[in-house]
């Protein structure tokens, strides 16, 4: 029970606690700290407690240079969940469409295939990651750098109670903790030291996902990044980690292949001849409705309704009039 | 010594009949005017009085009372001078008194007598053959309107020409009723938009069903270009209609004496630093606003964030009701508005959302800003939402589009079809608008809304049933994601 009186410790006092703190106070709250009650109070808010001591603590997190005390755990996914093997996808809040479409495919391709993904909630790649892994009905890991009782950020509420369903929401922090800059960081070591491979779908060149993949990488961990355009600022973090050795990330199948997983071949839907007509074109690249037009030769009207189509299906999706296949194909 | 005569004043869009009387007495020499009379009808006096010295009548050196009755109703305006100055040169025995009692009358007079043209001719007109009264003296400016209402009118251009005619003297030149003796203003033609296939059929599918449309998109995309060709695109007004709007536009003195009768749907597009006063309508005895002026036509709010909050919200009730009733202290009025609303907006605060070749800068706090302006209320009425990104260099090469002519063929019939019968729909449409309403952000107005729209397209495709190709475009059309959520 130490561990939870240093947890706890570091909530009251807002300080950063991997191991027996050495401050002075510590003694006297350890005396007064109700180890029993604390647990009761933090399970009827429907948050569990996992020390790093015991024996169903992820390996992985355990074996990083500065592990955490524990976690506060909050979801009805299992514990095991963290000892799966997972894959982290992390990547820029502010992201553009193409960033957007990799991770949520990514999400889902890997969650379709047995992985856990294990993002980090924020908006942007983070949630992407999450939903796509949600689409797929697979499980997934979002870890918090606040207490595990808070949605953070806001808006993304509703998308923390869908990952709680089956999945699992983490934090070494103690319910209560409120979100804070330095916090973001020690928050992103968790992520890269739950999974065993790291991928970072887009970053700015001085990006949170970047402390990520570095940490991955101190750990030993593989790392992939998804080249981006040369051009495009929301790239020149991931083309840095592309030209200093990290793999690149072209499908899914990179990542399967390490933990000899076999992708799960979409079940393509049954769309019309003019529906297959634009994905195919839509995989060439992404495309706004009139040159779909022109490029296949129908008409708006049946250019409208393809689309509209290839979206019910889950296979296209749109952001500022460009649409996007969701994934390469076959 | 009592003469009368009937002219009418405005209580909104309807002519209220109002009786001049001038009474002279002897006594200390005089004018007053009783009767509630705004401040533009206090002066009157002086132009009545130097209009009648311009004539070359005799102005009665006489205690002179005009009372405008009913006293209780607030007359406001210019219109009130002619009848002032008739009844008085009736009343002082200068022109007959039961001659004048057959007719009605409405203008401003000028200092040198010249009778100046006044809005809401043509409710009066129609006010006063109602009333049995069968010619109208006015401005022969006024005269082409008047003819609308079926009442013959007597145009004038000087004072002393209604003198002359009403002594039975001379005639003044009879009025032949013409209506578009000036061409047809030509309206923009869709066949200068190059590209933009979907933007252009979301359009026609607009016009044929009176959705209301909305365009997103960067600056310089060719929103504003489309929806201002909305008009050329829609069929002319049927006579009803024809006379209800030219009714309304008498009203605010929009009327072109050379083209008495609006036959097209009106157009307006307010700048969007429009009260909500302007928008709705308002002023002391109200006045139509722009949302009725733009009644059985198309209101334009180009840059739709842009307008105040309370402006906008303004525009719910009467889009649903089709009416918009104003209150003020001069009265309440009830002033229809079913008019068809097209919009224009940026994706985001910095604009660049849907340019492919620009990156967006906003901050998502700014973004949240920037939607919240709208409310989800207001988007949820417009029935299409196209997001039209900036098209590539190589798009702006493609051939000149369809002209308005040819698409305006298909509108008027659709319409057609529309009239008749609803549509019914095959199992299949239904089935995936329910799989829709599942899968996609749909409110229940907005599932309605895709059925109707649904319905217009078979209609435009020339069909009396509903397939679920049609569902899908019409699904096409909806709120982008940008608008809807983060």
């Amino acid at each position: 029970m130490r561990e939870l009186a240093w947890a706890a410790f570091g909530a009251e006092t807002g300080t950063h606690v991997v191991g027996e703190p050495r401050d002075p106070r510590f003694r006297a709250f350890r005396q007064r700290f109700d180890a029993t009650a604390y647990l009761e109070a933090i399970r009827r808010a429907g948050i569990r407690w996992l020390p790093r001591s015991d024996p169903d603590f992820p390996p992985l997190l355990r074996a990083i240079h500065d592990p955490p005390v524990g976690l506060f755990i909050r979801g009805g996914g299992s514990t095991e969940l963290l000892r799966n093997a997972g894959a982290a996808i992390v990547g820029a809040r502010s992201c553009s469409p193409y960033g957007s479409q990799v991770a949520r495919m990514l999400g889902r391709e890997l969650a379709a295939a047995g992985l856990v993904v294990i993002s980090g909630l924020a908006r942007g790649i983070d949630g992407e990651a999450h939903r796509g892994a949600l689409e797929a009905g697979g499980l997934t890991v979002a870890v918090l750098g606040c207490g595990a009782d808070r949605d953070y950020p806001a808006a993304h509420a509703e998308l923390a109670r869908r990952v709680r369903e089956r999945g699992l929401v983490v934090s070494e922090y103690a319910p209560g903790v409120v979100p804070a800059p330095w916090r973001f960081p020690a928050r992103n070591r968790i992520i890269a030291g739950l999974a065993a491979v790291t991928a970072v779908v887009e970053a700015r060149e001085r990006s949170g996902a970047l402390i990520t993949a570095d940490l991955a990488l101190e750990e030993g961990r593989e790392v992939f990044a998804v080249p981006g355009e040369i051009t495009s600022a929301l790239s020149a973090g991931t083309n840095d980690l592309l030209r200093l050795g990290a793999a690149p990330l072209t499908s899914s199948k990179d990542v399967l292949d390490l933990f000899d997983l076999a992708p799960v071949a979409p079940t393509e839907a049954e769309v019309s001849a003019e529906a297959e007509a634009v994905l195919t074109a839509l995989r060439e690249s992404a495309a706004a409705a009139d040159e779909l037009a022109r490029a296949t030769r129908l008409e708006a009207g049946t250019i409208a309704a393809a689309l509209t189509e290839l979206e019910l299906a889950g296979l296209a999706n749109e952001a500022g009039g460009f649409f996007r296949a969701t994934s390469i194909g076959t | 010594m009592l003469a009368r005569t009937v002219t009418h004043a405005l209580v909104g869009l309807d002519a209220r009949r109002v009786e001049v009387e001038a009474h002279l007495e002897n006594g200390v020499p005089g004018f007053s005017i009783v009767g509630l009379a705004d401040r533009a009808c206090q002066e009157a006096k002086h132009r009545v009085r130097s209009g009648i010295a311009s004539a070359e009548l005799d102005w009665p050196v006489r205690r002179i009372t005009v009372n405008l009755a009913p006293a209780a109703l607030r007359k406001e305006g210019s219109g009130f001078d002619l009848p002032i100055a008739l009844a008085v040169l009736a009343a002082s025995g200068q022109i007959p008194r039961e001659r004048l009692r057959e007719h009605a009358s409405l203008g401003e007079l000028a200092l040198d007598g010249r009778v100046r043209p006044v809005g809401g001719v043509l409710a009066a007109a129609e006010a006063a053959r109602g009333a049995g009264l069968t010619r109208l003296l006015c401005s022969a400016r006024s005269a082409p309107e008047a003819a609308l209402a079926g009442v013959d009118p007597v145009p004038l251009r000087h004072l002393a020409e209604a003198a002359a005619y009403l002594r039975g003297e001379a005639d003044p030149e009879p009025f032949v009723a013409r209506n578009g003796r000036r061409p047809e203003e030509a309206l923009s033609d869709l066949a200068d938009v190059r590209g933009q296939e979907r933007a252009r059929r979301a359009l026609e599918i607009a016009a044929a069903g009176r959705h209301n449309l909305l365009f997103g998109g960067p600056p310089g995309t060719g929103k504003t270009m489309l929806a201002r060709r909305l008009p050329g695109v829609l069929p002319p007004l049927d006579t009803a209609d024809a006379l209800e709007v030219t009714r309304i536009h008498s009203v605010a003195g929009l009327i072109d004496p050379g083209r008495p009768l609006i036959t097209q749907p009106p157009f307006r597009a307010p700048h969007y630093n429009a009260s909500v006063a302007a928008m709705v309508g308002g002023g002391p005895g109200p006045r139509p606003g722009e949302i009725t002026l733009a009644h059985r036509g198309v209101l334009m709010l180009d840059e739709l964030p842009e307008f105040a909050r309370p402006a906008l919200e303004a525009l719910r009730q009467p889009i649903e009701d089709g009416i918009v009733a104003v209150a003020r202290v001069g009265g309440r009025a009830i002033f229809p508005s079913r008019f068809q609303l097209v919009a224009t907006m940026n994706l985001c605060p910095c604009g660049a959302r849907g340019d492919a070749a620009a990156e967006c800068s906003c901050s998502p706090q700014r973004l949240a800003a920037f939607r919240d302006k709208l409310s989800r209320a207001l988007l949820d009425r417009f029935d299409l939402v196209v997001a039209m990104p900036r098209p590539r260099a190589h798009e702006l090469a493609a051939p000149q589009g369809e002209a308005s002519e040819r698409v305006r063929a298909r509108v008027l019939a659709a319409r057609g079809r529309l009239g008749q019968a609803r549509p019914e729909w095959a199992a299949e449409a239904t089935v995936l608008l329910d799989r829709a309403v599942e899968r996609l952000p749909l409110s229940g107005r907005g599932r309605a809304r895709a059925r109707r729209v649904a319905e217009t397209i078979a209609a435009l495709g020339g069909s009396d049933r509903v397939e679920a190709s049609d569902v899908s475009e019409a699904l096409a059309y909806r709120s982008p994601r940008e608008l809807t959520f983060a």
